[in-house]
């Protein structure tokens, strides 16, 4: 892997978001409104609440982990949009860059703009509403690490979905994280759902974070184990989301969908 | 000349018995011909006998059913991106991202290429191909003839050995294009590169091949040097001799190579 290619695709990235700051708002808008709609929403149930449980912590962590996992799915799909919205396939597609190496700089771009994200719903969240990440000690570490990882698998699976069916295919994208966000439990607990929802919430990475997250907020101790599977399971879908998408470049080879692409209309 | 009285010994580019089908239509059936060091070999055709589709595969952008690429004597479906570092493409159909200024578009696709003393580089082509006032313009606001200017510079970012260049002209005013025709041709002669070109201007085909290969139905029906080609085949000029071929192959495939 040649990292000059690779910080090639990060530097056009940053090209992009210093000339505008129509792509820089939404890195921090939707997020931030967010944090700050939930955050009163949070405060007004603590009033009316029993005692001793923190909602801040319990909702509002939730919330914020689970907008990061979302905004590093949507980070990647942005970034590999501007090359549909571009036109850009055949000029990147003829050069020597590899897809591994076109995947790491769409990676990288997204874990940047998604890490100012993350600063920015931290501060907003413990200067209003008083979260602090430290509740959730070394744990923090994993949550991160899972969401994270899957949410960058999910955004490569989304981009090889759009390489494959076109631009049209774009609306199926975004709404991704929402689609899956009733099985993993952001809000209650796994066990509420029917059996069925259970059964798919056990091969999502997500579930055992907030699962671990609501033990801690209760006292408890989230075990190693269960964020440990959450780790494997997310490494697992990264890999498989790379694979998925060389697959699908083979076949858009094979279709010529990448000159199409430039030859065409985006429409 | 025939293809297999070329000597590979010099080739840049080696295109063998390359065939592309879709289902049941084939779009290049087992095309065969090389592009040798300091030559320009004009690929020419009606629309539809296959000239972008072999210029897709040869750029790695397209796989084909059958048949071998190999730039610089590296075979593309072994070795891609060594084999692509070495070549580089300009054609109106791909334009560089136009929200990037002409300064940044150099520096990404400067940085994808791998170029050695990248900032000597950019300036020199910025000099070469009168960008410099346009250094920090976008590219989506620049004019056609700018736009293929700019295009043209990062074609020959890293002094590539072979220069694809599909309709590279195409939509410009016949004094701009004049001008990138002499700059093409300079660089082709000083940079030792071979260049394969496809166009519908014949009188540019004239002026800048050296060897012509021309397509129909996706096969090489005639090949050889643009200013007798035409006489060999009792027609007055290229233009001539290319309505022909797009009307009646047939008639002209007696000469098939």
């Amino acid at each position: 892997m040649n990292a000059r290619r690779v910080g090639a695709l990060v530097l056009r990235q940053g090209y992009l978001l210093k000339s505008s700051p129509v792509r820089v708002l939404p890195i921090f808008a939707w997020v931030l409104i967010d944090i700050v709609l939930w955050g009163y929403i949070t405060k007004y149930l603590h009033t009316i609440s029993s005692p001793g449980f923190s909602l801040v912590t319990a909702f509002l962590g939730a919330i914020l982990l689970w907008d990061l996992f979302t905004r590093v799915m949507h980070g990647l799909a942005s970034a590999f949009f501007e090359d549909v919205w571009s036109r850009n396939f055949l000029n990147y597609f003829s050069s020597p860059l590899t897809i591994i190496e076109y995947l790491s700089g769409l990676i990288l771009t997204s874990m940047a703009t998604s890490s100012l994200a993350l600063v920015a719903m931290l501060l907003v969240a413990s200067a209003l509403f008083g979260l602090s990440f430290m509740a959730y000690g070394f744990m923090a570490i994993p949550f991160l690490l899972i969401l994270v990882l899957f949410g960058v698998a999910l955004g490569i699976l989304g981009c090889g979905v759009v390489l494959r069916y076109g631009p049209a295919a774009e609306w199926l994208i975004w709404p991704l994280p929402a689609l899956l966000s009733p099985f993993v439990g952001v809000f209650y607990p796994v066990s509420t759902l029917p059996m069925w929802m259970q059964m798919v919430a056990a091969f999502l990475p997500a579930s055992y974070v907030f699962e671990a997250l609501r033990t801690i907020v209760a006292g408890g101790t989230a075990q190693a184990s269960q964020l440990a599977i959450g780790v494997l399971l997310a490494v697992m879908y990264v890999l498989l989301a790379v694979w998925c998408f060389s697959r699908i470049y083979r076949t858009a080879l094979r279709l010529g969908l990448v000159p199409r692409y430039s030859a065409e209309s985006t429409g | 000349m025939p293809v297999t009285e070329i000597s590979n010994y010099h080739s840049v580019l080696e295109v063998r018995h390359l065939r592309k089908a879709y289902s049941k239509v084939v779009a290049v059936d087992g095309v065969s011909f090389a592009v040798r060091r300091g030559e320009i070999v004009g690929l020419l055709g009606p629309n539809g006998a296959g000239k972008t589709t072999t210029i897709s595969m040869v750029l790695g952008v397209l796989e084909p059913t059958a048949g071998t690429v190999t730039i610089d004597g590296i075979d593309i479906s072994a070795a891609r991106s060594a084999a692509l570092a070495r070549t580089n493409f300009a054609a109106s159909y791909a334009p560089l991202p136009g929200n990037l200024t002409v300064y940044q578009n150099l520096k990404v696709f400067g940085m994808l290429y791998d170029v050695p003393g990248l900032a000597t580089r950019i300036e020199e082509l910025l000099q070469e191909f009168d960008l410099k006032k346009f250094e920090h313009t976008r590219a989506g606001v620049l004019s056609s003839g700018e736009q293929s200017r700019l295009s043209l510079a990062k074609a020959m970012l890293n002094l590539p050995t072979l220069l694809l260049l599909d309709e590279p002209t195409a939509s410009l005013d016949p004094s701009v294009a004049q001008d990138l025709r002499l700059r093409i041709r300079r660089f082709a002669i000083q940079g030792h590169c071979g260049v394969l070109w496809t166009s519908h201007n014949m009188f540019e085909v004239e002026q800048v091949c050296d060897r012509v290969l021309m397509l129909s139905h996706g096969r090489i029906l005639l090949e050889g040097n643009p200013t007798t080609l035409p006489m060999e085949h009792g027609k007055k000029n290229l233009e001539e001799l290319f309505i022909a071929l797009a009307r009646e192959p047939l008639s002209l495939s007696g000469a098939t190579p």
